[in-house]
């Protein structure tokens, strides 16, 4: 039987096909699949490239570091999965040079410091007088790396030339990088003296991977190879050694092995992937995968706009098919399965369709952009063409099938009265399951829930509002006394309907506004977050009487004189007077927040570009309180009015929690977790930090800070900024390109909006013109009424889109967001020029057409 | 087929409105009776009912010796599909199918609800459509949509249809309403005649006096109550 039924329905899919009965549905469920699978795949492919890149600032896609040796079954079952692994050893040493050198070789080997009137040479030989017992000799960190390190990115050093490393440092040979350079006075070929061993220095290290995060273990490095470990005799018991193990391959597996490394994490050891290392650009990324998302999602709105206009329109034309059928001797079981098949079958070809033309659009897309082609993308992975796919069913049987459930239930009678429609009852359960999906559907391709419920109660208010809006405007406009008012009262007359029309190409007006507009001015704000002169270096370990001098030698090297911050080292020992510990945590980031030491500042004003998210900022410096950055917060479980107890150099402190702060980490300033009243601190012993924008033209001059202050350290962060900036760029090109296909979505939504406008429009115009309208008057008519129904929509689309774009920026990308008035205009503007020219173009047929012809065949 | 006590209510403005009340008569097999009334007067509401295209609010339908008020909607659609023809004054042909696939599609539904085969086995379903509307005059536009066909045409691909499954039953909805005088007593010859080389009972709603003298028997309709 079902077999015979589906005939059926093919024999009744491939007529209705020759009819253009389906084609609407088709175009909207092809475009559908089409901008959802262009979307997804493109941004498979930015995401893979944004994390590869971004590992590389790790080395790794994750990392295991211990105090032990790394577990053999961890390795076996990174191996297990085909990851791949190299291991590491880290520990701090000290090296010397293997040779003295005299002092008139420092100051020929470092021609700027012999030239730059700034500094004399008095100063020069009283530093290396002052230093000479210590000279040669620096503490280090060293790095013992095996075959393949890195696993992802790459190192590049000066041996000679500049060029990208092939291998790791040959046996009996070191890269080292540029300070240890600069402070041991070292020229490659040149030797050092690490534990038992004398190494040649090979390399100068220009870019690194793997950094060392926090400043504390910030020391110059040298690169080793892991062979040559056990001849150095520093691994002993009781060395301070990190050992590493950095597990690179298929996100999937990288995801799963973190998954079963995490149950058997010892104490002494954790896991880290570039989000957990590097906050930076944990923020950039997720503020990508965001802009993402959104874009995904407008496409997944329009195409749910442009399939519930198509699905509607076709149930209406259908409805005398099934009362035929019905009449006929079919059951509601077969007019479903008939018509279940049909849209299974549509839905089949249209999936394969629409995803082979994601597939080369994006293909396309990628080589029509420079930076796209150069960035050599990765291939995307099959999860958006899965994704797409059962977005695009589901979206046909959300908006389909369900009216389709009711069609079965249309009552035969309607072939002899007419005026039957579908029966309302029993359906409140069927809308509320496809609500269920459809919404289901949408966060999945959100990537988010935040930016997923964001867009869906958008979606649903706007629907609401609109849809309530749009009748009242119509009832309202309607009772203006104007001569030859028909078109107004006739689009009040058919107020449900127009106010549904208004919705439809509203919504999806508000995506394409929010995909244009709002998405630039989302993206330049995110550009301002990082500007050009963004401190892109960290000074640390500036001691209290080294501030002026410091301050005068940025004033006298030209460089801007950066904000000092204060910084005291402490470890949180109680929270409302209970001992902690780490193993009070399971959460390996919370241990291990708990078991190291914090950097604590203090201040007396809030700190710029940080955020008061709960509670109060203190009025008096002398009060006892403490501020918490909210991540921290939440990981340590930590809320206002808590009692945190710290310990500094041995003495203690406690104080109440009196607000929580949100940190922009991709500002690159310097930011701290726990600030605290000037009172509580101000006694203790504290070094300063600060950051600050060297220019490539300055670096000399941070060359020079360094030699003058030799105990400060200088952290390089350009590496992370440039970073931080390709991930902006990339995205701002790719939501770019992304926007011109969700454009073609957009159109579709209008081609539909406008088509179900058509059968009645043409209908009434056949009347119309029976009782004398000219085509002017009708014409006029109809311009009238694309003209409110345009300009309603434009205006409900610019207000939706503000409003969405306020709450996008605010809530989930955490940017500032001034929307301007041309939204608003064009949304006004644009609405009424499209909707009347499409309009016009749809409905331009019917006043030359036969009313006869017209309203025989309906 | 047998009407016992057929009665119709439905609510209007919150009040209920009686358009069936105690409806009673018997029609034999091959006899051929005419449902006569104004507009209004409850004719197309009798024929929805004794054809089980709607429920009574009271009394039942026997077609065929089934009692059409212990059957669900399915049955009474499965009942349909095996005894009934229909012929409506809107003709109400699917306006994306050919005049040959509006014939076909009957006869398609019961092969795909596996009812036992309709006449001849060894002629194909194309082949028994074409020759229903060979029978109706309509052999050189079998291809044709609805739309590119005069109102008598489209009547006579609804006869063809409606004779295709060689029904037990025809019901006809003002079958002449849509048409002309001419070509409204040729379709009522057309189908007349077809009823009588098929034997099929024949059940007819109209207003027109003459056309209901055609028919074996009478009755009237007034304010939803038979009257003689």
């Amino acid at each position: 039987m079902t077999g015979n039924i589906f005939r059926l329905s093919f024999n009744m899919l491939r007529r209705d096909w020759r009819a253009g009965e389906w084609r609407v549905l088709l175009l909207a469920l092809v475009l559908a699949v089409g901008s959802m699978s262009t979307v997804g795949l493109f941004a498979d492919r930015v995401r893979q490239a944004l994390q590869q890149e971004a590992t590389s600032l790790l080395g790794a896609d994750l990392r295991v570091t211990s105090t032990r040796v790394i577990s053999p079954e961890y390795r076996a079952a990174a191996l297990q999965r085909n990851l791949a692994i190299v291991t590491s050893a880290v520990f701090p040493s000290m090296v010397s040079r293997a040779q003295a050198i005299s002092r008139a070789q420092v100051i020929s080997r470092d021609p700027a410091i012999s030239r730059d009137p700034a500094i004399s040479r008095d100063q020069v030989i009283s530093r290396d007088q002052a230093t000479s017992a210590d000279a040669q000799t620096m503490l280090t960190e060293i790095m013992a790396v095996g075959q393949g390190y890195p696993l992802r990115g790459k190192i590049e050093i000066d041996d000679g030339a500049q060029h990208v490393a092939t291998s790791i440092p040959q046996r009996g040979t070191v890269w080292v990088d540029a300070r240890l350079i600069q402070r041991l006075n070292l020229e490659i070929g040149d030797e050092i003296n690490l534990g038992a061993l004398r190494l040649r220095v090979a390399a100068r290290i220009v870019r690194d991977v793997d950094q060392a995060i926090g400043f504390v273990s910030f020391a110059p490095r040298v690169l080793l190879n892991a062979e040559d470990l056990a001849s150095s005799g520093l691994v002993q018991e009781g060395s301070r050694i990190s050992y590493r193990l950095l597990i690179a391959g298929e996100p999937n597996k990288v995801s799963e092995l973190r998954s079963w490394l995490a149950e058997r994490l010892q104490l002494s050891e954790k896991i880290e992937d570039v989000r957990d290392a590097r906050p930076e650009i944990r923020t950039a990324l997720e503020r990508a995968e965001n802009f993402l998302g959104l874009a995904a999602l407008t496409a997944v709105v329009l195409a749910s706009v442009a399939l519930a206009l198509a699905a509607r329109q076709f149930i209406t034309r259908h409805l005398d098919t099934c009362a035929m059928l019905r009449c006929l001797g079919a059951s509601q079981a077969q007019v479903l399965q008939i018509f279940l098949y049909q849209f299974l079958l549509l839905g089949f070809f249209a999936v394969i369709f629409g995803c082979i033309i994601g597939y080369t659009v994006q293909a396309g897309l990628v080589q029509t952009i420079a930076a796209m082609r150069d960035a050599n993308l990765p291939s995307p992975g099959w999860m958006p063409i899965w994704q797409a796919s059962i977005s695009g069913l589901a979206l046909l049987l959300g908006f389909a099938f369900l009216p389709l459930w009711q069609l079965k239930s249309v009552s035969p009678l309607r072939v002899i009265r007419r005026e039957l429609g579908i029966p309302e009852a029993r359906t409140g359960l069927l809308y509320g399951l496809g609500g269920v999906v459809l919404c289901g559907l949408f966060l999945w391709q959100a990537g988010s829930l935040k930016l997923g419920f964001i867009v869906l109660g958008g979606l649903a208010g706007g629907l609401l509002i609109f849809g309530l809006l749009a009748w009242l405007a119509l009832r309202a406009l309607s009772k203006i006394p104007l001569t030859g008012n028909r078109a107004l009262t006739n689009l009040a007359q058919h107020g449900r309907t127009n106010a549904l029309q208004i919705v439809a190409l509203s919504l999806g007006g508000m995506a394409l506004l929010l995909l244009t507009f709002v998405r630039g001015d989302l993206l330049d704000n995110w550009r301002t977050r990082l500007p050009p002169d963004a401190p892109n270096r960290f000074l640390v370990n500036i001691q209290a009487d080294q501030r002026e001098p410091l301050l005068n030698f940025f004033t006298a090297q030209k460089i801007n004189t950066p904000k000092l911050f204060p910084m005291v080292r402490g470890r949180l020992i109680a929270i409302n007077q209970r001992t902690i510990s780490g193993n009070d945590y399971p959460d390996p980031r919370a241990r291990s927040l708990v078991e190291r030491e914090f950097n604590l500042s203090w201040s007396e004003n809030l700190p710029s570009g940080n955020e008061l998210v709960q509670g109060r900022w203190w009025k008096q410096p002398t009060e006892s309180a403490l501020s918490v950055e909210e991540g921290i917060a939440k990981t340590l479980d930590i809320h206002i009015g808590d009692t945190l107890t710290y310990d500094v150099a041995g003495s203690q402190f406690s104080a109440e929690v009196v607000n929580l702060r949100k940190l922009h980490w991709d500002s690159m300033q310097v930011n701290f977790f726990v600030v605290a009243t000037p009172a509580l601190l101000e006694n203790f012993t504290a070094s300063y930090l600060t950051s600050f924008h060297l220019s490539a033209d300055q670096v000399r001059a941070g060359d020079k800070l360094i030699t003058n202050f030799p105990n400060l350290l200088m952290i390089n962060t350009e590496a992370v900024i440039e970073q931080v900036r390709n991930i902006v760029e990339q995205i701002a090109q790719t939501v770019s390109a992304i926007f011109m296909f969700t454009l073609l979505s957009g159109l579709a939504v209008l081609y539909a909006a406008l088509l179900a406008m058509q059968d009645e429009r043409i209908h009434q115009t056949a009347i119309l013109r029976t009782l004398g309208a000219d085509s002017h008057y009708l014409r006029k008519l109809h311009l009238t009424e694309f003209v409110v129904l345009g300009a309603l929509s434009g205006l409900f689309s610019a207000a939706g889109a503000t409003l969405l774009g306020w709450v996008i920026a605010d809530q989930v990308l955490d940017i500032p967001y001034r929307p301007g008035v041309m939204l608003l205009l064009t949304g006004v503007g644009g609405g009424a020029v499209i909707v009347t020219l499409a309009g016009w173009l749809a409905t331009r047929r019917v006043a030359n057409m036969s009313p006869l012809r017209v309203l025989q065949s309906s | 087929m047998q009407a016992e006590n057929l009665g119709k209510q439905v609510e209007s403005g919150g009040q209920p409105l009686v358009i069936l009340h105690e409806i009673n008569f018997s029609v034999k097999a091959g006899e051929s009776l005419a449902i006569l009334g104004a507009s209004g007067s409850g004719k197309s509401t009798l024929l929805g009912l004794l054809a089980g295209l709607d429920a009574p609010s009271s009394g039942t339908v026997y077609l065929d010796g089934h009692d059409l008020s212990t059957l669900d909607e399915d049955g009474r659609a499965h009942l349909r599909g095996r005894l009934a023809g229909f012929v409506f004054q809107s003709f109400q042909l699917l306006p994306a199918l050919s005049a040959l696939e509006n014939v076909m599609l009957p006869l398609e539904l019961h092969t795909a609800s596996n009812l036992p085969a309709i006449n001849n086995h060894s002629i194909s379903i194309q082949e028994r459509a074409s020759q229903a509307l060979q029978k109706v005059g309509l052999a050189s536009r079998m291809t044709h949509l609805p739309k590119h066909m005069s109102g008598g045409e489209q009547q006579r691909v609804a006869i063809a249809r409606a004779f295709v499954g060689q029904p037990k039953i025809l019901f006809a909805d003002e079958p002449t309403g849509n048409l002309d005088a001419n070509t409204g007593a040729q379709i009522i010859e057309l189908m007349l005649e077809l009823n009588r080389a098929h034997g099929t009972t024949l059940i007819l709603v109209t207003h027109d006096e003459a056309l209901a003298r055609r028919c074996s028997r009478q009755i009237h309709l007034a304010a939803g109550r038979v009257v003689i």
